[in-house]
């Protein structure tokens, strides 16, 4: 068996926020009506999170939910979890009009963590991020540059990202040059 | 720049998320129809100076469809709403009215 690894091995970039890859982290695509019996079961039994509301995420560590749509939610497990957190929900989901797909390996994701964290999350994503408009729990699919992207805001402050493993060295690179020493630009 | 709201995940989109999705409520005429029919259903369009009803996905977002009703002359927003319906619903038709009296497109006025 070979041992799975993530996109860019955990690299890392010291700027005006810290950038890092995560790792290896468990994801799984729910979709269903998110207000029926079965999704919600599947939803939070899987997490032990309460349903998040409209652009919301509830995450703890590696486990949690995010509200991708009003059909879809992004189910957060541990990697070495993955299988079993979805068998649990297929067995949950019942006959319920629904979906769920364990799409780990199609993903990357990334902590921007640092005072200026929001600056360098502004330069890339046409979202306001300003203290009032974007908080933590906050949760947005957008785009990062020319990419599509999705994040949320931890209570830290800090960032994490999800995008296609794909794009993650042109992801990673973004970051980098947002981050770049010297580029605060002090809106915030 | 064109900003949007969409009526499913409540952003108010940044013309840069969302892709242009052509003229809103064709009607489709498919086999069985008339040759005039399927003309008109597909290359007859409106083209108009002022209110034009558009769909719009809030693809780089939550990834839905959905309607807009703007003025293609001053690129004012009379307002958004969701793609399963066969016509502007009455508050758009309304917010419409209140800024382009006597409006018509199609057969909604
Ligand atoms: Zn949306």
């Amino acid at each position: 068996m070979s041992k799975p690894v993530s996109a860019l091995m955990g690299a890392a970039y010291d700027g005006i926020v810290r950038v890092e890859e995560c790792g290896l982290q468990g994801m799984i695509t729910l979709r269903g009506d998110l207000a029926s019996k079965p999704v919600i079961a599947a939803a939070t039994g899987a997490t032990g999170q309460e349903m998040p509301g409209q652009r919301r995420a509830n995450v703890a560590g590696e486990s949690g939910l995010c509200w991708m749509s009003p059909d879809e939610l992004l189910v957060l497990v541990p990697h070495a979890e993955v299988s079993a957190k979805l068998a649990a929900m297929t067995t949950a989901l019942g006959d319920a009009h629904s979906l769920a797909v364990n799409v780990s390996d199609a993903r990357a994701m990334f902590r921007v963590s640092g005072e200026h964290a929001r600056e360098v999350m502004a330069k890339l994503a046409p979202v306001d991020f300003a203290p009032g408009a974007f908080g933590p729990g906050d949760f947005r699919r957008s785009r990062l540059a020319q990419v599509a992207g999705a994040f949320w805001m931890e209570e830290d402050g800090s960032f994490r990202i999800i995008c296609f493993r794909s794009v993650a060295d042109y992801v990673f690179k973004l970051l980098k040059v947002a981050a770049q020493p010297g580029s605060a630009v002090g809106v915030f | 720049m064109l900003i949007l709201h969409c009526p499913y995940c409540g952003v108010d989109a940044d013309e840069t998320e969302l892709a242009a999705g052509g003229e809103a409520h064709l009607k489709r005429f498919g086999p069985g129809s008339s040759d005039d029919e399927l003309h008109g259903y597909l290359f007859a369009r409106e083209n108009p100076k002022g209110v034009h009803l558009e769909r719009w996905r809030h693809a780089s977002g939550c990834g839905k469809w959905f309607h807009a009703a703007r003025c293609t002359a001053t690129l004012e927003v009379f307002g958004t709403y969701k793609a399963q319906v066969s016509g502007p619903p009455q508050e758009i038709r309304d917010a419409i009215s209140a800024r382009r009296p006597g409006w018509s497109w199609r057969e909604f006025s």
